[in-house]
């Protein structure tokens, strides 16, 4: 109840401060390394997966949810990608269906927790295992090789054509994101979202459809988790179902170091993305720096804590 | 307790009030809602430290730290809500908070005799003590609760309308148990609003009115129209209103119940009127609004509105779609979304007058929101602050204007001035009077009778689930809805 403007000012930019100090004190230490445009094209090219889940992930925390299945979402997305691939689909149709894979994912995860009844973090932990299950099931349990195609040029950190500067994967995130940071804040869909995360029963009082918006919510980030799965593909060119394990705590840390609270009602889409790159800009400044791995996570770590500890005192309670 | 005070903020709860028990003694405590007596039980059981007044126990100053230094002390309070742990056995309630340890391990043979002995005391012989509480019945979760005190050693025994949710034989089982501890040397402050119950099981009384105690003496010694007369206090008057045109039906209840509650509720609201419901808090008021508008399954009976019933799989998105708005009595939790902008709160319910395509438009969000802020009066640095910086009377605007920014026919209003200061209790109502002469329906749930009595047009009043015939209020008094509230409804004693 203290949020003042001052406050809230501090809470929007709080992000942006983490992720200047970030680069300046990296461009301090590796002044001839890190400031570079290849480095920082190849950091971009890395948030890419973990911010287009980040993207997707910001509408289900502002709800009051959780999705821990991203992880093997993605993997269930390549392997989907990689067989329609293998059996000769055109790249394109590969790519939709792998897209499409995810959003299913997310329906059902949906659905689960608005008709049971079940809290979300029960019920995506299930569907964890339930999808890294099916994923290794339709795999063989392997890699899947798939034949070369344009797919494995949009993480590419040399773009083709040249003129796009960064990879397509990037753009995809960049123009996604501030089109879904648009609808978060102002479409029907977004107020709504911010609504049922800030006072579920008060939402239902005011004749929102809860049930029916949770499920679009949980679709829509399903469907960017298939994104997400499809730069999967791209970066490794095989189905793996053992990728990406563990990814969805990192996105769900972008997602809080960007402001978000856990309990809903608050957080952005430009914050989770901005937590995305803090997160990568420190594992790549670290290793130029030399920190080892373990450091890294350590840091990491300790950064999530802070920053909710942060807010907490920032909003007196 | 001598002359005990106590004020929260602004507000005085208490304002002199003085009460003895003596040991074997029932002592009926009796009030209004809101006349002071949780506060001054509160006060009793260490919860609350009163600011002026004095205490003793057997002869004692008596001055609780706390609740756990009362119950040392042996003052023990019954609550309404029960307080056990349901996933623990019965022995594990029983000690909860005492448990004798051994090393930090609980030793549980130890008091198995006492606690047996206690049960016996309350019929409860046969109850194996490694039974889960959440598996018993309500009646014997009471009896549990009355057994922790006993065993904790209560010599007064305080108990907050322990019939509440019990049906007759149990009352009967606990009535006999009430007086056995009575016999065996306890005080107990009996806690009711049912006249016959205390007849039936206290010896004095007192009788608390705004805060302070109006009456006192021995329950055989006085009629039930004395004691409501003490409740409700003054001359009997009636309200002041002249009654309004009365327009076509608008919202027609028939036979309407809920689970539990409403049991039967039918009641017709025309345009134009403001219709009261009134009665005691735990009568089923609020379950009634709550199953009027759908958000909460009704069980049989009809919603009406404009002539064209509810199906049951409609809920309040049906509700607000052909006219009906709602504004719970619990605003935090279920009404207002405190950290979001006041624009967002209050447009909530329709937004696509102020957005396009899907998208909301900022500028007609802000105009509309502009709009109900200077209508209303409502004091905010602007439509973006969060609801939640505004004081109590602002909130309880918003969540009105939400209704009014929707322009419904039919508002229900639960409690609707609870809370707020009186200036903007005047506000409210007379935007109230304004949207009913505008042709509106209005029901507003209150239990402050002197206030209902003042605005609305007709006043119905619920007993135990059931709504009473709404009468003119202009030819009611406080004290007649008084007599209909605490009076025992028939079908009762079945």
């Amino acid at each position: 109840m203290t949020d003042s403007n001052a406050v809230r000012l501090v809470r929007r930019l709080g992000p942006f401060l983490g992720l200047a100090l970030v680069l300046v004190l990296f461009t301090a230490l590796e002044p001839d390394r890190f400031p570079t445009a290849v480095n920082f094209r190849t950091v971009l090219t890395q948030t890419v997966i973990v911010g287009l889940g980040a993207v997707g992930m910001t509408f289900v925390v502002v709800s009051g949810g959780i999705d821990l299945s991203v992880g093997s979402s993605i993997a269930l997305s390549t392997i989907v990608i990689a067989r329609l691939l293998r059996d000769g689909a055109s790249p394109a149709a590969a790519a939709l269906a792998g897209v499409v894979a995810g959003g299913v994912v997310g329906v059902v995860n949906g659905t689960l927790i608005t008709r049971l009844r079940i809290a979300p973090f029960i019920v995506t932990l299930g569907t964890l295992q339930i999808v890294r299950g099916t994923a290794k099931y339709l795999a063989g349990e392997q890699k899947i090789d798939a034949p070369a195609s344009w797919l494995a040029g949009l993480m590419s950190k040399s773009p083709d054509p040249s003129w796009l500067v960064v990879a397509p994967g990037v753009w995809a995130l960049i123009l996604l994101a501030a089109f879904l940071a648009l609808v978060l804040r102002r479409s029907i869909l977004g107020v709504h979202t911010y609504a049922i995360g800030s006072n579920e029963p008060t939402a239902v009082l005011c004749g929102i459809k809860v049930d029916r918006t949770k499920v679009l919510i949980y679709g829509l980030s399903g469907l960017m988790t298939g994104l997400a799965g499809l730069m999967q593909f791209s970066r490794l060119t095989v189905g793996d179902p053992t990728a990406a394990t563990g990814l969805e705590l990192n996105i769900i840390a972008a997602v809080v170091i960007g402001g978000a609270s856990l309990s809903g009602g608050v957080g952005g889409i430009a914050g989770s993305l901005v937590g995305a790159l803090v997160m990568a800009f420190l594992a790549n400044g670290c290793t130029l720096v030399g920190v080892p791995n373990y450091a890294q996570e350590i840091l990491v770590g300790a950064i999530i804590v802070a920053v909710v500890a942060l807010d907490r005192s920032k909003r007196g309670a | 307790m001598e002359g005990v005070e106590k004020s929260f903020g602004a507000t005085r709860a208490l304002s002199g009030v003085s009460l003895d028990v003596a040991p074997g003694d029932v002592h009926a405590l009796i009030g209004e809602n809101g006349a002071g007596k949780s506060t001054l039980m509160k006060i009793l059981a260490g919860v609350l430290t009163p600011d002026a007044g004095r205490m003793s126990l057997f002869g004692s100053p008596y001055r609780p730290t706390g609740p756990l230094d009362a119950r040392r002390r042996g003052v023990a309070m019954i609550h309404q809500e029960l307080t056990l742990a349901p996933h623990l056995d019965v022995e594990a309630n029983l000690t909860l908070g005492t448990e004798t340890t051994t090393f930090g391990f609980v030793r549980r043979a130890g008091r198995r005799a006492a606690i047996r002995d206690v049960l016996t005391r309350l019929r409860l012989v046969d109850l194996p003590l490694d039974t889960p509480v959440g598996t018993l019945s309500t009646a014997v979760r009471q009896l549990l609760e009355i057994a922790r005190a006993l065993l904790s050693g209560a010599r007064v025994v305080i108990m907050d309308e322990p019939t509440s949710s019990l049906g007759r034989r149990d009352v009967e089982r606990l009535f006999d148990i009430v007086r056995e501890l009575a016999a065996s040397g306890c005080g107990i402050i009996y806690i009711s609003h049912f006249m016959d119950e205390l007849r039936d099981v206290a010896t004095r009384f007192t009788v608390l009115r705004d805060g302070a105690s109006v009456g006192t003496g021995t329950l055989d010694a006085v009629d039930d129209d004395a004691l409501i007369r003490l409740m409700a206090g003054g001359a009997p008057t009636t309200g002041t209103r002249a009654p309004s045109v009365r327009g076509t039906p608008l919202l027609v209840l028939d036979g309407l119940a809920g689970h539990p509650r409403p049991t039967e509720a039918s009641l017709v609201l025309h345009r134009g009127e403001i219709l009261g419901i009134t009665g005691l808090v735990g009568a089923g008021r609020t379950e009634l609004l709550r199953a009027v508008f759908g958000l909460d399954p009704v069980v049989s009976g009809s919603v009406t509105l404009a002539g064209i019933g509810f199906s049951a799989d409609d809920g309040p998105d049906a509700r607000w779609g052909r006219g009906m708005g709602f504004v719970s009595e619990d605003r935090k939790h279920e009404g207002l979304m405190l950290d979001l902008p006041l624009s967002v709160n209050l447009t909530l319910s329709r937004l696509a007058p102020v957005s396009r395509a899907g998208f909301v438009d900022g500028e007609k969000l802000d105009a509309a929101s502009r709009e109900w802020i200077d209508r209303l009066g409502i004091r905010a640095a602007g439509s973006n602050v969060a609801v939640g910086s505004l004081s109590g009377g602002n909130q309880q605007k918003v969540a009105i204007a939400r209704l009014l920014h929707h322009d419904v026919d039919v508002l229900l209003l639960d409690e609707p001035t609870r809370g707020i200061d009186v200036r903007s209790k005047a506000a409210v109502w007379d935007l109230l009077r304004s949207l009913a002469n505008a042709g509106r329906g209005i029901v507003v749930v209150g239990s402050h009778l002197p206030e209902m009595l003042a605005h609305c047009d007709r006043i119905a009043v619920m007993n135990r689930g059931r709504l009473g015939e709404a009468r003119d209020a202009s030819t009611v008094t406080a004290h007649d809805l008084l007599t209909e509230a605490v009076s025992v409804a028939e079908g009762r004693h079945d």
